[in-house]
């Protein structure tokens, strides 16, 4: 099924839930609701669920206009951050909710129930109550209730949040795969932008009940289009360094404090004669320079080790740049270093508009 | 006065840091945690102790005895001489006792079903499905008849329900038809006792209702509506189910209190028209005890009448508690005593 929003807003009196959304979600597809909380993700939704009704503009299911339709006429599944299982009913009794409540035949509850429950691997739990189930456990029979109608729609809140970080890992995983191969058309709300990146066809990135991008993962991350999303998508997060941009014999430079860098033509241009703008550029863009008189120069101020990779805080000037380094290179604390920069990736943004200059 | 002190008056050693000896003797530590508990629980049993224990005790020594106001100062009632079952006798030998029985068990059964239960129930769900402040408009409106004095209360019905053409009731009665505009309190005097409880004795268990659905996770309501239920269907599956243990409690305690109330009635009605046509038990012993004619308050008669009444709360309560697995409602604590 598609769902598309139309200018659609959510108010309470003065305060502002959702502020004239527009996005179209095809059939089958799965879209992330990324943002800070508070900031309209869950109103959103909500209001797709039928709980709030909006406030101004439309949402559509495939052609019909819902706006009026009850939740239980809207044929979606819902799974809470809370689980919100019920407590005085058997995980049976949970998963089999919906089914009774369409009057199924109590065969056909038991079969579908039990088939559902199966695939998501509680099949052995069915007469347990939910306080006798760990936080794994609580969001497969969640998920199971959530399927058993076989909705139209699948709505997400947040699910992952409660689990601990290796179930979290593994149920981002499995989530994944059931939506892929049961193409129900869904809706996954995460302040996490790791679990929106690698769940989702497209994310919706949101700020202060306004959408502020609406794209696939790696667009999102190579072509952010409002500094907002360019700091909250990746991590750990870009760098943001205010450069003025000139055109100098043919190069486009980006000056700051300490720092002169060459950008590409195509790039450069549209920064060129801004006055300040800012850069942006990812930790993983920069690297240590293996010739210390090349590059920008600067003071290693902390090192974080990641494991795999070196978190370093390097201080050019009065700005601190992070930068992923590669452990064996073995930097300490207070050690001058030299960057190197690929500005053939480097994003500028307007600093008074905050909209990207590239796209 | 401080913890540490009220502490030490119920009998327990203040909170020390361990000592070697309590290492070395499990047994000290043990009854040390045990007078501890008891210290906790002291200022309860205190007040159970002295304001339901005590009373009964006496009651109970009262009602074996014949003492009344004629003979007050004189029959040495405490004397297990001066004790005998006649009181008792007297009661299950009065004609009247199958039909205050009777009425008893009719007042507590009618409004309990159809007020103190089924209305506050019915109150709680509307107030919580409309909007908040008219919800809690409406509570307090049925707030109004328990925040009344009763001598007050009482009146404005005795006003509403009198004969035409004072009575507002029977200005609307009279027009239709219906009665003859006489004192409708006299005509229907079992409607107006119960009517009268029940709007006071509804507010008891809306405001147990309410706190309890209100309490139940949005979360659930939310999921209950997106799984495909009506606003029925879920209160009926969720809503109902999650409030069990307030029901059960409300049925309990106004069962009981509605057993042992009779100030109402005696205002209204004082048990009548006619002979003891709307006398309870509760009223009965009051009656006997207290409010002779002639000032002849027969107080051990009167006790006697208490008693079994205490015996009737006590075995109902008891039966409640079976049917209704109070237990299951107290945990196990978490925190282990040390």
């Amino acid at each position: 099924m598609k769902v598309k929003l139309e200018n659609l807003s959510k108010r309470w009196g003065k305060v502002v839930g959702a502020d004239r959304i527009d996005l179209e979600i095809t059939d089958g597809e799965f879209v992330a609701f990324l943002g800070p909380s508070g900031c309209g993700k869950t109103t959103t939704l909500l209001m797709v669920a039928g709980i709030y009704k909006p406030t101004e503009g439309s949402i559509r299911f495939d052609e019909r206009v819902v706006n009026y339709v009850a939740p239980k006429d809207r044929n979606i599944g819902m799974v809470f951050q809370s689980y919100a299982l019920y407590p005085h009913m058997t995980v049976f009794q949970n998963i089999s909710y919906p089914l009774k409540l369409q009057k199924t035949s109590k065969e056909e509850m038991k079969q579908r129930a039990q088939k559902v429950a199966d695939m998501m691997d509680i099949g052995h739990l069915m007469d347990r109550k939910p306080a006798q189930l760990s936080g794994g456990q609580q969001q497969r029979v969640a998920l199971g209730r959530a399927l058993v109608k076989e909705p139209k729609l699948l709505l997400f809140d947040e699910p992952l949040s409660n689990l601990d970080a290796r179930l979290r890992l593994s149920m981002r995983g499995e989530i994944k795969r059931l939506q892929v191969e049961l193409r129900v058309t869904s809706i996954y709300v995460t302040h996490d932008q790791v679990e929106a990146m690698t769940m989702a066809d497209r994310v919706a990135v949101m700020k202060d009940g306004k959408l502020q991008a609406y794209s696939p993962p790696d667009e999102l991350y190579d072509q952010p289009r409002t500094l907002f999303v360019a700091s909250f998508v990746g991590n750990p997060p870009m760098n943001l360094i205010e450069v003025d941009v000139t055109r100098e014999n043919g190069d486009y430079h980006a000056r700051a404090d300490g720092i002169d860098l060459i950008v590409p033509a195509e790039r450069g241009e549209k920064a060129a004669g801004k006055g300040r703008v800012i850069m942006g550029i990812r930790p993983e863009d920069v690297t240590i320079s293996e010739q210390e008189q090349e590059g920008v120069s600067g003071e290693i101020y902390v090192v974080e080790p990641l494991g795999r990779d070196d978190l370093i805080d390097v201080r050019v000037g009065e700005t601190s740049i992070r930068v992923l380094a590669d452990p064996a290179l073995r930097l300490k604390m207070g050690e001058n270093t030299a960057l190197d920069f690929n500005t053939s990736k480097a994003q500028f943004f307007d600093p008074a508009t905050e909209q990207s200059l590239l796209w | 006065m401080n913890v540490k002190n009220r502490l030490e008056r119920g009998g327990t050693p203040p909170l020390s840091p361990a000592t070697p000896e309590r290492e070395t003797s499990p047994i000290g530590a043990r009854l040390r945690s045990k007078l501890e508990a008891y210290g906790f629980l002291s200022p309860a049993v205190l007040l159970v102790t002295l304001f339901f224990f005590i009373p009964v005790v006496i009651i109970f020594v009262l009602s074996l005895s014949d003492l009344k106001s004629s003979n007050f100062g004189m029959l040495q009632w405490w004397l297990p001489v001066n004790w005998s079952l006649e009181n008792y006798a007297k009661i299950f030998g009065n004609k009247f006792f199958p039909k205050i029985l009777g009425n008893t068990f009719f007042y507590v059964a009618v409004t309990l079903t159809l007020f103190n239960f089924s209305s506050a129930l019915l109150i709680a769900v509307l107030t919580t499905h409309i909007d908040r402040r008219a919800g809690f408009f409406f509570r307090v409106l049925w707030l109004l008849p328990r925040l009344t004095p009763s001598v007050i209360y009482i009146m404005m019905w005795q006003r509403m329900a009198s004969r035409a053409p004072h009575g507002i009731l029977n200005q609307l009665l009279v027009p239709l038809g219906i009665g003859t505009g006489g004192d409708l309190i006299q005509a229907a005097p079992w409607f107006f006792v119960i009517i009268v409880n029940g709007m006071i004795g509804a507010s008891f268990g809306m405001v147990i209702f309410t706190s309890a659905i209100e309490a139940i996770p949005r979360d659930f309501m939310m999921a209950s509506k997106v799984d495909g239920a009506s606003t029925w269907q879920t209160i009926r599956h969720v809503i109902l189910p999650s409030i069990k243990w307030p029901i059960l409690f409300v049925i309990t305690y106004q069962t009981l209190s509605l057993l042992t109330s009779f100030e109402q009635i005696m205002l209204l009605t004082d048990g009548g028209p006619g002979l003891y046509k709307t006398e309870v038990w509760a009223l009965t012993a009051y009656h006997r005890a207290l409010s002779n004619y002639f000032g002849n308050n027969q107080w051990g008669y009167g006790s006697a009448w208490a008693v079994i009444l205490v015996i009737i709360g006590v075995g109902a309560a008891a039966i409640y508690m079976r049917v209704f697995k109070f237990d299951e409602l107290v945990q196990e604590p978490k925190i282990d005593l040390l």
